[in-house]
């Protein structure tokens, strides 16, 4: 079945079995394989990316509901690497692998988006879905805090 | 910063051996713990690499896999120091595999720094030499009177410089000197920096290739049924209904099971649950986690067991203490779950094998899919991916196997196996369970006089039948302090579960077990656990600094109201490590607030990357003795996901305190240093806030109610 979104910017189709969940499609129909898989069961938050702005789990979203929806994956955060999440990250070299990056970078940017200043509590909050087995976690909670001002002087 | 860490170009191997600018090569020493078992092959020719480009461009040629551990930044200081370039112009890429080139490719033992210190500063310092003279031939001057700056040779008398890359032609065709002089550390301006990481930038937007990224056209998705038993084999399947599954493509028997093949990686996954197949369980069958440890307590009652070490008298020694305390001490079989599960993408041809695998074992995996397909090694081409997490799992090679069995039934269709995240967790290789039995006393002043400890544990570390494995007892045997009758022993008992390295290897459990008990002989004598330490530290001038570190950083003795302290040592991999938790247990629930440590890693390449990697280990070890467990019941894991097998996450995380003891040994390596010493760290502190000795791991709320 034909199903078309709204994919960084660009209109996409993909014919496939509509339960097939957005993280597959992302990854093996059209290889845009910065959205990771890591649990399959919204349990560790490296398949991350924004449907209509809110962060959401791809890999148990079906793609049938995503149609007509307007997705963003990490590919699609920013153009150049200039998010103030992204900024704040490479000012932190948070990456140590950097598998869970995309997930994390992707709720982080969520959580500005709805909070401008986030305070620990909320970065406890947000970001807890997130597995981290490199153990990054201080690493990112300073990246937020960081990201919230660069965020704010743009502003 | 414009640097990107890209995979080897098809031409790679062309530059490598055309050498357009300037290539130089320096042989690596071998692992040693590789060498000491005598599986390693010493490399005969060079196989490190830098190349300088006509553009000023510096590419490193990176032999050493990444796995979050700093290895693409850190080995490239090491170069960039002594070659004196601009580090705004470094760019890396991962070597292909060519033992005949770079010798054994792997990373394991937290050996890289280790290993490529000295040979990687004299491969920069010979290109910095070769540059110079290069130079000196252009301008027809005494090299003597050349110096460099930061990518230029430079005429001090007469103020004309050169760019590196308008010299490395000239310089490519020079013979390549030997014994060239290295710097003084004193004038190291990258080595001991926080530089930034290199790979940091595409690993925020997305760009970096893991091993699962792997994107080959006309490739097909593969998952793998295995039998939930270990040991056990295909009896018989039906195909019918999986194949039925929209999107499956095909279902093909392999030794290691039956794989379905799809058209994604999800429709395969649901012609997997369709899949219909009776197994041949085998004897591992009737294996649970209890009889195992009821098997290792037999053991340890029962056998001798062979000596990993014996000093003084210890049996006798404690007949006639003081005190004498017994303990019983287990720890669980642990999964490694890197965030990125197993994987391995492969194309088989008649004469030929391409993989894009994310490997710590780059030559075993090329050895491995040559075996499989009779191709000549050579004839493999194993490209070296980004992976997400290692922690040992990557040095198997199971999963690269398996792509290849199955690549092997289709040539000519490249097949990327993907393994869920229940796959990878419950055909793992374990971090072994163990068992230990310890003794100890203490004479009338309250100091130890005597130590036995009896260990059971299975090995994968075997060497002679009789010998000792060396990881099995690691951490116990090791211990510095000078108690002057000590017997270690162990008794090998192999339940059939599969196991291998994890971060830290056998120090993880047993620096536990050693460290605890340690303590308890501590309480018995009345003694403060600092001050008993300090005492048996003598002849361990390294490891008795960074315990006075951590103590005074943690300000032992006085922790905030409602805390308690716990201190553990270890002494692994080449560097000295110690550590101080800060806990509170409050109606039975323990929350973990602090943990300080000081580490003495000798000379420092990178003090951002070890900070990082003092932290990782950090939490490594907090999920380990805070959470997850591997039990087995008929055979099987019990565990499949992160619901089961919880980890550490972001809300739970204690503040660290990371404090480098700089020194200027011969540098140890960091990636698997704090591991070890949390879990002890974290029981001593349990005990001092409760008075409770938690002796296996890991810490359930039951034991602290
Ligand atoms: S892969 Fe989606 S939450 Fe883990
Ligand atoms: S950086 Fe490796 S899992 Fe997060």
């Amino acid at each position: 079945m034909a199903i078309t979104f709204t994919l960084n910017g660009g209109k996409q189709t993909v014919d496939v079995n509509p339960q097939t969940p957005l993280l597959w499609v992302l990854r093996d129909t059209l290889g845009m394989t910065g959205t990771k898989f890591g649990c399959g069961m919204a349990l560790c938050g490296a398949c991350t990316v924004h449907v209509n702005g809110s962060a959401v789990r791809s890999c148990i979203t079906p793609v049938s509901g995503i149609a007509g929806k307007t997705v963003t994956s990490i590919e699609g955060l920013s153009a150049d690497t200039t998010h103030p999440v992204q900024q704040a990250w490479i000012e932190e070299d948070v990456p140590q692998c950097g598998y869970c990056q995309s997930g994390q970078l992707m709720a982080a940017a969520s959580l500005l988006a709805k909070t401008a200043k986030p305070t620990d509590a909320d970065i406890d909050e947000a970001m807890r879905g997130n597995i981290c087995r490199c153990g990054t976690y201080s690493q990112i909670r300073r990246a937020i805090h960081r990201a919230a001002e660069i965020k704010g002087a743009k502003a | 910063m414009s640097t990107t860490v890209v995979n080897p170009s098809a031409n790679r191997r062309d530059f490598l051996r055309t050498g357009l600018g300037l290539l130089v090569g320096l042989a690596l020493p071998e692992s040693s713990r590789v060498l000491a078992q005598g599986r390693g092959t010493v490399p005969a020719k060079p196989n490190a690499y830098i190349h300088i480009g006509a553009d000023d461009s510096v590419t490193f040629i990176i032999t050493k896999a990444e796995m979050g551990q700093g290895t693409v930044t850190s080995l490239s200081q090491l170069l960039a120091e002594e070659l004196d370039c601009d580090w705004k112009k470094v760019r890396t890429e991962f070597a292909p595999v060519d033992p005949a080139l770079y010798g054994m490719q792997g990373v394991f033992g937290s050996q890289s720094i280790r290993t490529c210190w000295t040979p990687l500063r004299q491969a920069g310092a010979s290109a910095r030499a070769m540059l110079i003279d290069a130079a000196a031939q252009k301008w027809n001057v005494d090299k003597a009177q050349l110096r460099t700056d930061t990518g230029f040779v430079v005429n001090p008398a007469s103020g004309a410089r050169f760019r590196y890359g308008s010299l490395s032609e000239a310089a490519s065709v020079l013979p390549v000197p030997s014994g060239v002089p290295l710097k003084d550390p004193k004038q190291f301006k990258y080595i001991g920096k926080s530089v930034k990481r290199l790979d940091t930038r595409d690993k925020v937007n997305g760009k970096a290739k893991f091993g699962l990224d792997a994107v080959v056209p006309g490739m097909v998705f593969a998952v793998l049924a295995r039998c939930p038993v270990f040991g056990g084999k295909v009896a018989s399947f039906d195909a019918t209904k999986a194949k039925a599954v929209p999107g499956v493509k095909s279902v093909v028997q392999v030794p290691n099971g039956v794989a379905v093949i799809g058209e994604n990686t999800w429709a395969a996954m649901q012609g997997r649950k369709a899949l219909e197949v009776k197994w041949d369980e085998g004897p591992v069958a009737s294996v649970n986690s209890a009889g195992i440890s009821k098997m290792f307590a037999d053991y340890v009652q029962q056998q001798p067991g062979a000596v990993a070490k014996k000093t003084g008298d210890a049996e006798h020694a404690l007949a006639s203490a003081a005190k004498k305390v017994d303990a019983v001490y287990e720890a669980p079989f642990q999964s490694h779950s890197p965030m990125e599960p197993m994987n391995c993408t492969a194309v088989v041809r008649a004469d030929s094998c391409e993989i894009w695998a994310p490997t710590q074992m780059q030559a075993g995996g090329r050895n491995a899919a040559a075996q499989i397909t009779g191709l000549k090694p050579e004839q493999v081409k194993l490209n070296t991916l980004f992976m997400g997490g290692g922690f040992g799992r990557r040095g198997g090679v199971d999963y690269i196997s398996e792509a290849v069995e199955i690549a092997k039934t289709m040539p000519g269709t490249p097949v990327k196996l993907t393994w869920s995240r229940e796959d990878d967790m419950q055909h793992d290789l374990y971090r072994p369970a163990s068992y230990v039995k310890f003794s100890g006393g203490v004479d009338a002043e309250g100091w130890p006089v005597a130590l036995t400890a009896k260990v059971a544990c299975p090995s994968f570390f075997g060497g002679r039948p009789g010998a000792v494995d060396s990881t099995a007892v690691e951490g116990i045997h090791t211990l510095e302090y000078t108690i002057p009758n000590i017997q270690v022993d162990w008794r090998k008992a192999d339940p059939g579960i599969p196991t291998t390295f994890w971060r830290a290897v056998g120090y993880t459990q047993n620096t536990f077990f050693a460290e605890a008990f340690i303590d308890e002989l501590a309480a018995a004598g009345g003694k403060d656990p600092v001050e008993l330490r300090r005492r048996m530290l003598g002849n361990s001038p390294r490891l008795r600094a960074v315990l006075d570190k951590v103590a005074e950083k943690s300000n032992w003795g006085k922790p905030p109201a409602g805390r308690h302290q716990g201190v553990a040592l270890v002494n692994n991999i080449g560097s000295f490590t110690a550590m101080v938790a800060e806990v509170s247990v409050d109606k039975g629930k323990l929350k973990v607030h602090r943990v300080v440590c000081a580490v003495d890693c000798g000379h420092i390449v990178n003090p951002a990357i070890i900070t990082q990697q003092i932290e990782s280990g950090i939490v490594y070890g907090l999920s380990a003795s805070l959470k997850g467990a591997i039990t087995i019941d008929k055979g099987r894991v019990q565990q499949g996901n992160f619901n089961t097998y919880e980890v550490l996450r972001i809300d739970e995380m204690p503040q660290i305190d990371v404090h480098i003891v700089e020194t200027d040994n011969h540098p140890g390596g960091v990636g698997e240093a704090s591991v070890p010493p949390l879990a002890p760290a974290v029981a001593n502190a349990i005990f001092a806030a409760t008075g409770k000795r938690l002796r296996r791991l890991p810490i359930r709320p039951e034991d602290l109610a």
